[in-house]
């Protein structure tokens, strides 16, 4: 062998080359590459610097598991941080960077000043940094934001595309290793409609890593399922959540693989929601690393990714090899280094004996295996040197030179799906794994993933799994298919070693590669009292970040129940949290991004607001012109101008996001007199009737508007953004509490558009666009409703005001709203009128101590605390009757609503501000707070409303309001600032 | 996500739906004259069981109709859904 690239074998494509960067290099790898895989190829093992320590960290796995070789994928808004060397298929161009080496991957300036190694003991985060206090700004946190942390998140916004999709499916199954594909062929054969997912970019999982072995049923399968209608293969799509009800979410990466290349318009990644039947989980396993001194040196890999470098990327990652392992699978591993021309020195094994196929194989070959031996100690730098081979008992220990070590400490299914759908693992004591036991949901899991792991047996429990899921869809009446033969070894069952015995002293020992956490800071933690697994967890910070503990888990929880004497069933395992694997913001968005988070409803006079420059305020969902500045006006400006028009002339609100419920039916008076607070069923026809809504806790709910069209037929207007809930729930009672009531309600909200004109104008504006229209005080009084037309449009016209001037709201069919706002427009051109928006409009309403739902109120106020008791019925009952009566609702101390003037006239308080009546006191009693407070250009003063204790008790009183570097006096006053005329009361 | 069963429209997702708490809570028939902790038992007090609870749901985004459901709190398995005003249906074992 030259070099590290086999001459052949493998399933590269030598034919297509392809050239890369990483760390500044540039190297060259072929289609079919990881970058890890063309890494090895390079002899390029050192990839990273670890979390805390800053040592040296080489490729470890060869999957989804791997702790080490994170990297900083691309650069600037295509980068990505964190990206796995083993999962990023190679493509021309490719360019990484180490995500944790400063200032370069070689010369790691954190390693060298040792500054760092007693900073990070187990707890660092609780213990090292709480003294000095100061030196935490200052000292360590810049330290360690500098030393510790992984990539770098892109700052400019991610210009790919993503897209969801939703599904539903007969079989989902997780996996396309050769359980889970049997399990697919097995329920496809039947007839069920099956969906099969791999994180890979080609299907067969282990069978791709492995020599030969069912190459051909591998193909035959494939083709098979690729050729069956009711079968969906999902390559690159990685099943990371598994959800309620066999919810389960995929991510599938469309474009990733193809870089700079990938077509313009193809969304990057897909998220797949899917609903699924039945679910097989064929995951798969992952092989645990052994613990031992400076077991994290580049050049120690796990023996399963050796075999998969060797065997299906060609690469072969070193050439003079050690292999420790404590159990017979591994031995393959020997084999393949053996077959692919690197020097195996030898085969360390902890167990006394190895009797089984694979290892006779291996005597064979004339390798030698040290049965009863451990590595104690692994030494060298940025690469593997030599490692200290001795008996287990103690005794002399040898060196052995060496670039490779190959471990392997057992191997864990991968229970993370399982366990995300409420599944309870079961510690198997022969394997020395936790396997699925109690299922809470439809599914099964095969193979490796259920501790099934020689693969004869794997390919029968896909096939049966794959039948009987099938046949609890429907699809019965199926046998499974027969199994290809396979001739498993004999393997002897493995032994376990959590830590070599003695390796403590000789240096670090790492658990959790990732995390930087070794097995003396897990011992450390649990003699310091943390022996739950889930304290461990947080205290020592093992199993966390991007990797979630995948090589890490197990071992840490079987050296945790060594440190305190405890089985491993019973010291317990982490929760797997979804995802799997992390997942993109992106692909979590989707297209739901921009002005698509959320849905924007606009008028049908929007068009004309945009031409005006109007600036818009978001209430709920709708855009409401918020004030319409002109010439170089700011806010302040505008609504002063705004407010003062419509006293003085007449301006125009477009108020078509009102809500409107069209409530009708035999008892749809009743109803109302039941929902509002004060009487409907008196109302006469074409008149109009301000009520409130409470909850029958006594609380306001919503108030507006409600007029009757006809005897069983009412027009109700609800507030802006409490349509939706008002509907809702006055559904809820008609469905639930009064089915017997004769009532259907219809949203209309969108049906009308409303047009207010208000001022002293307005009359002469309504006399000139409905000349049949009579306008006059006795023929169209206060409070009451016209049908006509309107600058030639049918129309309704309610004669109601929320600014105290007088006003008319025209409400039309939607599509005419533009065509009547323009008419309205020009007719009120000569009185100079004025477009104002939702801000002049609050202050308007609270000049005439008008409440706004939701602002004077907040889900705690009553219409008494209001002082609305006006507008509240002694004779009927309504929701919220009864609750006025309890105790805590009828204290003679709540909060009550007040005006506020401020003793400085310039002086506008801000809403939320908190009220007091003694600043000096301590601690300072809180008796009230501001709801809304405007500057008023009608009274020439700042002014507001607020809830004070007992507010009304106080009228005249002065009450203090602490601001940041000033205390605010202010005068309570009755909320309302203008008398009847319409004229300032005060200023 | 749970797959819900409208009892008019059939299985759909979870966020087709809103939670409206314990079921069969009644409203007092005369409030006035209730007293005031009967009020209060009926304004705030809930059952929160671990196990299977029986309560509405409203297919807000769907038919807009209200339904109870019997459900584990637990497992979230569904045992049952009926309309309002159908008998009490027995809890699962
Ligand atoms: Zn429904």
């Amino acid at each position: 062998m030259t070099g590290h690239r086999l001459p052949s074998g493998g399933r590269i494509d030598r034919a297509r080359p392809l050239s890369f960067r990483f760390a500044g290099r540039r190297y060259q790898g072929f289609a079919g590459d990881t970058l890890a895989s063309a890494l090895i190829a390079n002899d390029a093992l050192l990839v990273g610097r670890s979390f805390k320590y800053h040592r040296p960290r080489g490729i470890y796995a060869a999957g989804a598991e791997e702790p080490n070789a994170l990297v900083q994928l691309g650069a600037g808004a295509y980068s990505e941080p964190n990206a796995r060397a083993t999962q990023v298929e190679l493509y021309d161009g490719l360019t990484a960077d180490a995500v944790n080496a400063w200032p370069s991957l070689e010369w790691d300036l954190g390693a060298l000043t040792g500054l760092v190694s007693g900073l990070f003991v187990a707890g660092f985060y609780y213990k090292t940094f709480m003294w000095p206090r100061a030196f935490w700004n200052r000292v360590y946190e810049p330290a360690i934001r500098r030393m510790a942390g992984l990539g770098k998140a892109p700052r400019e916004a991610d210009p790919d595309l993503y897209d969801k999709v939703h599904v539903h499916a007969d079989v989902l199954v997780a996996g396309s290793g050769p359980a889970g594909l049997a399990a697919a062929l097995a329920a496809a054969r039947a007839g069920a409609d099956v969906l099969i997912a791999d994180e890979q970019a080609e299907l067969g999982g282990s069978l791709l890593a492995a020599r030969g072995t069912l190459d051909a049923w591998l193909r035959a399968t494939l083709d098979e399922l690729r050729g069956m209608p009711n079968v969906r293969l999902l390559p690159r799509t990685t099943v990371f959540g598994y959800y309620d009800h066999n919810y389960l979410c995929l991510l599938e990466r469309r474009t990733d693989h193809l870089g700079p290349a990938a077509p313009a318009g193809l969304s990057r990644q897909r998220l797949w929601h899917v609903r699924a039947r039945q679910v097989v989980l064929a995951t798969g396993a992952h092989e645990r690393p052994l613990v031992f001194a400076g077991n994290d040196r580049p050049g120690v890999m796990l023996a399963g990714a050796v075999s998969t470098y060797i065997n299906r990327y060609a690469a072969v990652p070193g050439k003079r090899a050690v292999v420790f392992a404590n159990n017979d699978g591994a031995y393959r591993t020997a084999l393949d280094l053996a077959e692919a021309g690197a020097q195996v020195l030898a085969v360390v094994d902890p167990r006394e004996s190895s009797p089984g196929d694979l290892p006779a194989q291996v005597r064979a070959r004339g390798i030698e295996i040290l049965n009863g031996q451990a590595v104690a100690a692994a030494t060298g730098g940025k690469r593997l040197e030599a490692v200290s081979i001795g008996p287990l008992g103690g005794g002399a220990a040898r060196g052995v030179a060496c670039d490779l070590l190959a471990v392997s400490g057992g191997w864990s299914p991968v229970v993370h799906l399982f366990s995300q759908s409420q599944g309870k693992l079961r510690w198997d004591e022969a394997k020395s794994c936790f396997v699925p036991g109690t299922a809470a949901q439809a599914q099964r899991s095969v193979g490796a993933a259920n501790g099934t792991f020689a693969l004869g047996a794997a390919l029968a429990e896909g096939l049966n799994a794959g039948a009987e899921a099938a046949k609890d869809v429907g699809f019965g009446g199926w046998r499974a298919p027969e199994p290809p033969i396979v001739d498993d070894p004999k393997e002897a069952p493995p032994h376990p070693l959590w830590q070599v015995p003695g390796a403590e002293g000789r240096g670090k020992s790492f658990v959790d590669f990732q995390n930087d956490v070794t097995a003396s800071d897990l011992r450390l933690a649990a003699r310091e009292g943390f022996e739950s697994v889930e304290h461990l967890k947080r205290y020592t910070t093992t199993g966390m970040a991007t990797d979630q503990g995948k090589t890490s888990n197990v071992n840490a929880l079987a050296i945790l129940s060594d440190a305190t004497g405890r089985a491993i069933p019973a010291t317990g395992t982490t929760t797997f949290r979804a995802p799997y694997t992390p997942v993109t913001y992106g692909a979590m968005a989707g297209r739901d991004r921009g002005d698509r988070l959320d849905p924007i409803r606009v008028t049908p006079i929007h068009s004309w607001h945009v031409a005006r420059g109007a600036a818009f305020e978001d209430v709920g969902q709708w855009k409401r012109p918020w004030y319409y500045p002109q010439g170089g006006e700011d806010m302040h400006a505008a609504v002063r101008r705004e407010a003062k028009a419509v006293r003085t002339s007449l301006g125009v609100l477009d108020a078509s996001t009102l809500g409107k419920i069209d409530v009708r039916g035999p008892d749809a008076a009743e109803f109302l007199d039941r929902v509002y607070t004060n009487g409907f069923r008196k109302l006469g026809v074409g008149r109009c009737r301000y009520g409130l809504m409470c909850r029958d806790d006594g609380m306001v709910f919503d108030d507006g508007v409600t007029t009757r069209l006809a005897d069983d037929h009412f027009f109700m207007t609800t507030t802006t953004g409490g349509a939706a809930r008002v509907l809702e729930w006055l559904e809820e009672w008609l469905q639930t509490e009064w089915p017997h009531m004769k009532v259907y309600l219809t949203s209309v909200t969108e049906q009308w558009a409303t047009v207010s004109f208000a001022g002293p104008r307005a009359g002469d504006v309504l006399r000139e666009l409905a000349p049949a229209v009579a306008v006059d005080e006795e023929s169209f009084p206060f409070l009451s409703m016209r049908e006509g037309v309107v600058a030639g449009l049918l129309a309704r016209i309610f004669r109601i005001s929320f600014t105290g001037e007088p006003s008319y709201e025209v409400n039309v069919p939607s599509h005419h709203g533009l065509a009547l706002w323009e008419a309205v427009m020009a007719a009120g051109e000569k009185h100079g009128i004025t477009p104002y928006g939702t801000e002049a409009m609050h202050v308007l309403r609270a000049e005439k101590g008008f409440i706004i739902v939701g602002q004077e109120t907040d889900g705690t106020v009553t219409p008494l605390d209001l002082g609305m008791d006006w507008i509240v019925s002694k004779q009927k009952d309504f929701l919220g009757k009864r609750s006025f009566a309890r105790p805590d609702t009828s204290r003679a101390d709540r909060k009550q609503l007040v005006g506020l003037l401020p003793a400085d006239p310039a002086e506008v308080l801000p809403e939320g501000a908190q009220l007091v009546w003694d600043a000096a006191e301590s601690p300072v009693r809180m008796v009230g707070h501001v709801t809304s407070s405007y500057w008023s250009p009608n009274l020439g003063r700042g002014f507001a409303l607020a809830l004070v204790k007992g507010g009304r008790d106080h009228h005249g009183k002065t009450i203090l309001a602490p601001l940041a570097g000033k205390t605010v006096a202010a005068r309570i006053v009755a909320p309302n600032f203008l008398d009847e005329g319409g004229k300032p009361l005060h200023g | 996500m749970l797959l819900i069963p409208c009892p008019w429209c059939g299985e759909r997702d979870e966020t087709e739906f809103r939670y409206g708490g314990q079921a069969h809570v009644a409203r007092p028939l005369d409030p006035n004259a209730t007293g005031d902790a009967a009020w209060a038992e009926y304004l705030f007090m809930r059952d929160n069981p671990k196990g299977w609870f029986r309560e509405r749901w409203n297919h807000a985004a769907g038919c807009r109709r209200w339904f109870n459901m019997v459900r584990h709190t637990i497992t979230h398995e569904i045992a049952s859904v009926y309309k309002p005003g159908d008998p009490k249906p027995e809890l699962p074992e």
